[in-house]
């Protein structure tokens, strides 16, 4: 957050995935076409890649989460690389070891890649700048500020309905202000080039000065998903509402809810995401969620590929010595 | 140089041969990208075989990876039929080390057994790194260590030879 150019060396390499912000459209296009690649690898009869063959991945979860970890563990697994899961919450946190103390000790058991996800906005960056050189950071999630992974996957899935980012209208419905999907997505979309991204949420549910993301706000969702591409809902994120900003769940379906009616506001062929777990009939109707322009069950196996690119990525940067070429 | 569409006829003749003398009738070739893929495509017509041509990028299967890394430009692999009990016909460019058809190999198998796999080059340079040696090449020569020949196209295909001075 301090400072972007922190996960990428002096070439211009990713060393780290801690954020959006800052990468170049290069970045994001390498990771996509990467992607790309690795996705066949699920339909083979052998599920795996020799690539990390001899690495040791760590994922290290201060925060529970089901999808987001088996895709680590299964990107780092098709990738022959050794996976070790650390749930801390239930772990030495409970003990009082400290987290420098945590990372040296996991660190003593000569891992290569740290994948991180904590309630606390910058954490990943922390453990990166405190790792020995020769490891690798992915940031899973940290608190409200970037989830970059998830928007690697969300665009690359994006790309594969349509390829053509510079004439894409998106929108982003629901709880943008506790989202850090939202805000990493927000950015990989601009990076990108896409011209119309729209946020479509109650004022109470909009981080102030969400116009410097540079996207378009509306909180009516009739004016705000007509004619777009793609519908990306947000999960209504319950446990991190800390005040009343809502009255109630079934009010928040009824005025933002993404209904079949609403959905036929958007362009014939628009997608629906959603990063999930989804709430169904809170933000998002079942007969879409499980109808035809859904996508969010792709979006899960996308997330596989997209982090084996990452993965390979950042550990090939890490094993290129410095300046030498390919 | 000499004209590679000749290189590619003199592969064609040989590898016609080779099928006939085994009694393959129905091969698939699997080009490794990118110069071998333009060679398996051009190899396919003259061979008029059906099976649509299959595609190996070996980024992911290098044995360099802990020095060099992801290749920045990979492709998607693909074999559009099925593996097992089929014999193939791996096709590149230029066969120098071996390296390269290790890893090819490797990525093979990992879709399925083949019945058999024939290694077929457009230039065989000589240089081997491993006991891995082409059954048809268009060309044999011996290059000096430090000399690079690289396949341009797709179109017109063309050899790129630049020798190192010898010792």
């Amino acid at each position: 957050m301090s400072n972007t150019h922190f996960q990428l060396d002096r070439q211009g390499r990713l060393l780290h995935f801690l954020t959006i912000e800052g990468l170049k459209r290069h970045h994001l296009i390498e990771i996509l076409d990467t992607a790309e690649s690795l996705r066949g690898v699920a339909e083979r009869r052998v599920k795996k890649l020799p690539t990390l063959h001899g690495k040791t991945v760590v994922n290290l979860f201060f925060e529970a989460s089901t999808r987001t970890r088996t895709t680590f563990e299964l990107a780092a697994k098709r990738l022959s690389a050794d996976v070790l899961t650390l749930n801390i919450a239930t772990s030495s946190a409970v003990k009082g070891e400290s987290l420098l103390d945590t990372l040296r000790n996991i660190e003593a058991m000569q891992c290569d890649m740290f994948v991180v996800r904590h309630e606390q906005s910058g954490a990943a960056e922390f453990i990166a700048r405190h790792v020995k050189p020769h490891i690798a950071v992915l940031n899973a999630g940290d608190g409200r500020h970037a989830h970059p992974t998830q928007a690697m996957l969300d665009v690359f899935t994006i790309r594969r309905h349509k390829p053509a980012f510079e004439a894409l209208q998106v929108a982003i419905v629901g709880d943008i202000l506790h989202s850090r999907v939202a805000r990493s997505l927000i950015h990989a979309l601009g990076i990108l080039g896409t011209p119309d991204i729209r946020v479509i949420a109650p004022r109470t549910l909009l981080p102030v000065d969400v116009e410097k993301l540079g996207v378009r706000v509306f909180d009516n969702p009739t004016i705000g998903l007509r004619g777009v591409d793609v519908i990306v809902m947000l999960r209504l994120q319950k446990e991190r509402m800390a005040g009343a900003l809502l009255p109630s769940e079934r009010e928040f379906f009824q005025c933002y809810g993404l209904t079949e009616e609403r959905l036929a506001l958007a362009k014939p062929d628009a997608i629906v995401m959603h990063p999930g777990p989804i709430n169904r009939g809170v933000e998002i109707d079942s007969r879409v969620a499980d109808g035809p322009r859904s996508v969010i069950l792709e979006q899960v196996t996308n997330g596989i590929a997209a982090r084996m690119a990452i993965m390979s990525i950042t550990l090939g940067n890490h094993a290129r010595p410095t300046g030498e070429q390919i | 140089m000499r004209d590679v569409e000749f290189l590619i006829e003199a592969m064609a003749v040989q590898l016609r041969e080779l099928l006939a003398r085994r009694g393959i009738l129905a091969p698939a070739l699997v080009g490794i990208h990118t110069g071998g893929v333009w060679v398996a495509e051009r190899l396919r017509q003259r061979l008029d075989l059906a099976t649509p041509l299959g595609q190996l990028d070996i980024s992911f299967y290098r044995d360099d990876f802990s020095r060099i890394g992801v290749n920045p430009q990979v492709r998607p692999s693909e074999l559009p039929f099925d593996v097992d009990n089929r014999h193939l016909v791996l096709v590149d460019d230029v066969l120098y080390t071996g390296r390269t058809i290790r890893a090819a190999l490797n990525e093979l198998f990992d879709y399925g057994r083949p019945a058999s796999v024939l290694l077929a080059v457009l230039v065989d340079r000589g240089g081997r790194e491993l006991p891995i040696e082409a059954h048809v090449a268009g060309s044999r020569l011996e290059l000096p260590a430090g000399s690079h020949i690289q396949l341009a196209g797709p179109e017109p295909l063309q050899l790129l030879i630049q020798t190192a001075p010898a010792v």
